[in-house]
């Protein structure tokens, strides 16, 4: 399969199954899309027909499908989420999470629970070496004292164990002191602050618990943060209906100073107002596009930065086996709820249906494991005619759950023409930026 | 060729010295910022440039 797109006042064609990627003219482009070829001439077409059956011949173009397979399943974690808190000081309008609480009671974990699902991590991580643990919530700063505990306790088992523990934390960054941030940068891998770009656009949706506008205090604590920050960051933020104009909020933060940046869409119920509606589609498309080609112009200057979804490493990208998966959540990833309820993922939180077990008893359910972890692209009948598919993976099972009839197999399909704009905007971008090195 | 340029001819390695699983996990979930498969470089290959500029400033 062969996608060819435009982006960037320029033309580019990806074979699906080689991943080969390349730069194309008017004449390939009506080739490849079996288009009217009556503008061209019979010269341009017999060259490009040339060209693009010894690409055809070199296995580049129309490539045969990949052979690689899904490996049998076996019980090795590898990444763990901590949702430390159930309790948030912000109460965004969008939240996942029900405020942090995960429609439960707000609590927060405790030190033996954290440490018993560190215990579990290793004991299951098998002959894996690098360990990930997201600390998560609500907000995680609430229950800060069992943080640093659990990291101090899970170094203390890389030696004995040979593993590498790579730590980071999610926080709204309300709470930062700089005793916080020292500790970040001593043993946190990643550090991802919430934040969703100018002040009127973060203070209609991220307002404290007690109603209260965020953006002044949270702003004043990233920057702190920034500033001291020695290692890997993001600043994120959501875009919703309310700010479909997102590529004014990631430009917003990178004049702020900030050189590691992510906006993404809010996944809601249709019914909610903030919710990005089908007829939004091409309006949040163009903003892609917006965002793309000044993101080019100010990677040439003293602002450049990074936006986390125009991303892509095409020289070392991930292997097959890895694309056909994705994130691996009730596999190799799971998430613990304060309580130590085991889940697919920290999305699953509080889903009764899908709770593996817990962590002290550390027995968990193989058979919603092996459900969660076969669900992969070759499962998704959807997904097997898409030419974004070892991109994207076949999306996030949590959205599919929740808004496909409980189906972690059916694609939730909003996501999928802006993971597909993306992907192109970062090819491209990939593509410009080579040629100008 | 003066119709096509290649970029790069695969992506998709699926070599016999694939599939190790020490590469970050991913995540599309909106509220994590996590990894997506596309984001990702394998683990045995990349070399993360968090900012061009202050790299060649060390």
């Amino acid at each position: 399969m062969v996608h060819t797109f435009g982006s960037l006042g320029r033309l580019f064609a990806l074979d699906t199954e080689s991943g080969a990627f390349l730069e194309i003219d008017k004449v390939a482009k009506a080739l490849l899309d079996g288009d009217d070829m009556s503008p061209f001439s019979s010269c341009e077409i017999a060259d490009a027909q040339a060209e693009i059956a010894a690409l055809k011949a070199d296995g580049v173009l129309f490539a045969t499908a990949q052979k690689a397979t899904l490996p049998p399943f076996t019980p090795v974690i590898k990444a763990m989420c901590l949702n430390v808190s159930h309790n948030c000081n912000l109460a965004c309008e969008y939240c996942f999470a029900d405020g942090g609480t995960y429609c439960g009671e707000r609590q927060t974990m405790s030190f033996d629970t954290a440490k018993a699902a560190i215990d579990m991590l290793v004991e299951a991580s098998g002959t894996r070496r690098n360990l990930e643990v997201d600390f998560f919530g609500g907000e995680p700063m609430l229950d800060f004292d069992v943080v640093k505990k659990t990291v101090l306790y899970a170094r203390s088992l890389e030696k004995p164990h040979n593993k590498n523990f790579r730590f980071t934390v999610t926080t709204n960054a309300y709470k930062l002191s700089d005793e916080d941030i020292d500790f970040f940068n001593e043993q946190m891998y990643n550090v991802v602050i919430s934040i969703d770009g100018r002040k009127h656009v973060h203070d209609r949706v991220r307002k404290t618990v007690g109603g209260k506008e965020s953006f002044d205090v949270v702003m004043k604590n990233a920057l702190r943060f920034k500033q001291k920050r020695k290692g890997q960051y993001y600043v994120r933020g959501t875009f919703t209906r309310y700010n479909l104009d997102f590529a004014s909020d990631v430009l917003f933060l990178n004049d702020m100073g900030f050189d590691q940046l992510s906006i993404e869409p809010v996944v809601l119920d249709p019914a909610s107002p903030m919710a990005i509606r089908d007829d939004d589609i091409p309006t949040v498309l163009a903003e892609y596009d917006k965002l793309a080609a000044e993101y080019i112009e100010r990677r040439k200057t003293d602002k450049w930065f990074n936006f986390f979804h125009f991303m892509i490493d095409i020289d070392n990208a991930p292997c097959a086996v890895k694309r056909l998966k994705g994130c691996g959540a009730g596999g190799e990833y799971v998430a613990v709820a304060p309580d130590g309820t085991v889940y697919p993922c920290h999305q699953f939180d509080g889903i009764a249906a899908t709770a593996l077990g817990n962590v002290f008893d550390k027995k968990l359910d193989e058979n919603i494991r092996k459900r969660f972890y076969g669900c992969s692209v070759p499962t998704k009948t959807e997904c097997s005619a898409c030419w974004a598919k070892y991109y994207c993976s076949g999306g996030c099972m949590a959205n599919s759950y929740k808004f496909c009839g409980g189906d972690i197999n059916t694609p939730y399909k909003p996501a999928c023409e802006l993971m597909k704009k993306r992907v192109e905007c970062a090819l491209a971008i990939k593509a410009i930026e080579n040629c100008s090195e | 060729m003066a119709h096509i340029k290649v970029i790069k001819k695969s992506t998709i390695d699926n070599g016999c010295d694939t599939a190790c699983g020490e590469c970050q996990t991913s995540c599309q979930s909106a509220c994590k910022t996590s990894c997506t498969v596309g984001n990702q470089s394998c683990e045995r290959k990349s070399v993360k440039v968090l900012n061009p500029q202050k790299e060649q400033d060390k």
